[in-house]
């Protein structure tokens, strides 16, 4: 009680002070009020926000460097930190410095152990395979190298057949 | 047209199963998920999210387990018709509120709904009443593997199903049971067992969910965490926190009655002379009412066939479901005077409470296990 505390971002007098236990960790963060305000944190429905804040410090040190935007759909470090959600699943990788140490933080481990789409997996890398062998066909073709093409054209029916002779199976399943 | 099939049908909130189940009312089950490439919800375009609508609807409708089921587009619904389908469980109040390319597609027996262009692209969630994780886990598991087929899934090998909030990725799962914790809410127990709880990474709420109160003594428990863990090892967590607190509630009834009995009896009597007599109730003092009656219920003061009333009186006595079955818009006032002459019907042929009973039982129960000591 010797010394006032001081928040954890604006270095104002705190009044607010947070103490939550995840997996038997205590988090810490004091904070004035509108800077509490501003994290939702006076909400006391807000405390998902307050779980991307359990590490402070780091908030800090990334906060100047604000430069983070997600390729895939132009969603900013500042948008994710004013929310507390992503834009797109690629801000999974854009923003993998800052979600991933917070990720240990708010859930029992980091790496996922549930339901694998098995399914929607294979299909994908099928499908992404045929056209990556379309494109090699095109270039083949426009670089008149035929004997290429001839091969890359009977991979392309060889894995479409597959891909159908899986969904009538999938059909037949069902 | 939309609400005379929720309310023709069977439901699995107010039908409840023929076994007794005294503490938790209902399993719920809920996945969250997201196509791939396509911006969330919250930050995607209106085009982008009418795409989304567009490719989900028909997909999540065809389903089997959808079959004759709901699908609707919350644009094309009244305020009174989300009302009801949040007082129902089966949209999100987030949902009812934010209707832009948003949709719904209930099955028929109202056990599934899936929201799509809540806070992810896709929640599919499975409803059963009383205690049944492993039935709610398997339906909704087949639910999500055939939609699998149809849609591709945004998910991450490292960490899983990728959802709009990091606090959901990885399962994506929030498994939750409602429970009726009436003996410790009464004994003043309920801020230590949540306290508990948490430490544990599972979270507390209100019927309502987020930000509801607990009116009618009942809690939301679910998991808070959802990386790290399989799915059945999630459930397997919660369920044993909610063994612990089932036997925490029984020994809260236990503790009540044998100490002040008749502060209880006081209570339920009450709640009784209230329902049958009462001319204006509104909608929390009927929950708490409810409240009552099932405990008297559980403590078998009333036949258990009470049960089904007072189970169906937690939702149907919600101010929505009130409105519709007095056939429109009516006034808060207007609406306490019919829901006191619902339940005034409803209780007319309840026969009075036997007050009683537990103090021959527990006598009883004495004299027992005095016998087996001496053995």
């Amino acid at each position: 009680m010797s010394k006032p505390l001081k928040c954890d971002i604006c270095d104002n007098p705190a009044t607010v002070h947070l103490t939550q236990i995840i997996n038997n960790q205590i988090h810490k963060i004091d904070l004035c009020e509108s800077c509490a305000e501003q994290k939702g944190i006076t909400d006391p429905n807000g405390y998902s926000l307050a779980d991307l804040l359990v590490k402070p410090g780091q908030v800090e040190e990334t906060a100047e460097d604000n430069a983070l935007v997600c390729d895939e759909c132009g969603y900013t470090q500042r948008d994710f930190k004013k929310t507390g959600r992503l834009g797109c699943p690629s801000c999974y990788e854009t923003f993998a410095g800052l979600i991933n140490p917070a990720l240990s933080g708010m859930h029992k481990g980091e790496d996922h152990k549930g339901k694998v789409p098995e399914k929607a997996l294979e299909r994908k890398s099928g499908l992404d395979r045929l056209h990556s062998l379309e494109l090699d066909l095109q270039n083949a073709i426009d670089s008149e190298r035929y004997e290429d093409a001839a091969q890359f054209r009977d991979e392309i029916i060889a894995l479409k057949r597959d891909l159908e002779e899986e969904e009538r199976e999938q059909v037949d399943a069902d | 047209m939309l609400i005379k099939s929720i309310f023709g049908g069977k439901s699995e909130m107010t039908e409840g199963s023929a076994k007794k189940c005294p503490v938790v009312l209902m399993t719920r089950v809920r996945l969250a998920r997201n196509l791939d490439s396509v911006p969330f919800p919250g930050w995607a375009k209106k085009a982008q999210r009418n795409k989304v609508l567009e490719t989900c609807l028909p997909a999540v409708a065809s389903l089997s387990q959808m079959k004759r089921g709901i699908t609707a587009e919350l644009e094309e619904l009244s305020d009174l018709e989300k009302q009801i389908l949040v007082e129902r469980h089966l949209i999100s109040r987030e949902l009812s509120s934010s209707s832009e390319k948003t949709g719904v597609v209930i099955s028929r027996d109202q056990s599934v709904a899936v929201m799509i262009n809540e806070e992810d692209h896709l929640r599919i969630q499975v409803i059963k009443s009383g205690y049944r994780f492993k039935q709610a886990w398997t339906a909704i598991n087949g639910v999500d593997s055939s939609l699998e087929d149809e849609l591709d899934y945004a998910f991450s090998s490292k960490i899983g199903f990728l959802t709009a909030c990091p606090t959901n990725v990885g399962t994506g799962m929030r498994a939750s049971a409602m429970m009726h914790l009436p003996a410790l809410v009464i004994s003043n127990q309920m801020e230590k067992v949540v306290r508990a709880v948490n430490q544990l990474g599972i979270a507390v709420r209100g019927l309502f969910g987020e930000g509801s109160d607990a009116s009618g003594s009942i809690f939301q428990i679910s998991n808070q965490t959802t990386l790290g863990e399989s799915e059945q090892d999630i459930i397997k967590r919660l369920s044993s926190v909610l063994r612990t607190i089932i036997d925490q509630e029984m020994n809260a009834r236990e503790k009540i009655l044998e100490k002040d009995p008749n502060k209880l009896y006081d209570k339920i009597g009450r709640a009784y002379g209230i329902l049958q007599n009462s001319h204006l109730l509104s909608s929390s003092e009927c929950m708490n009412l409810a409240s009552l009656v099932r405990f008297g219920v559980d403590l078998e003061m009333f036949p258990e066939n009470t049960r089904n009333i007072v189970d169906r009186m937690f939702i149907e006595c919600q101010p929505g479901h009130i409105q519709y079955h007095a056939g429109g818009n009516i006034e808060s006032a207007d609406r306490d005077a019919f829901r006191a002459a619902y339940l005034r019907k409803q209780f007319e042929g309840v026969e009075k409470p036997i007050f009683n009973i537990h103090e021959n039982e527990t006598k009883d129960q004495n004299s027992e296990s005095k016998e087996g000591e001496k053995e």
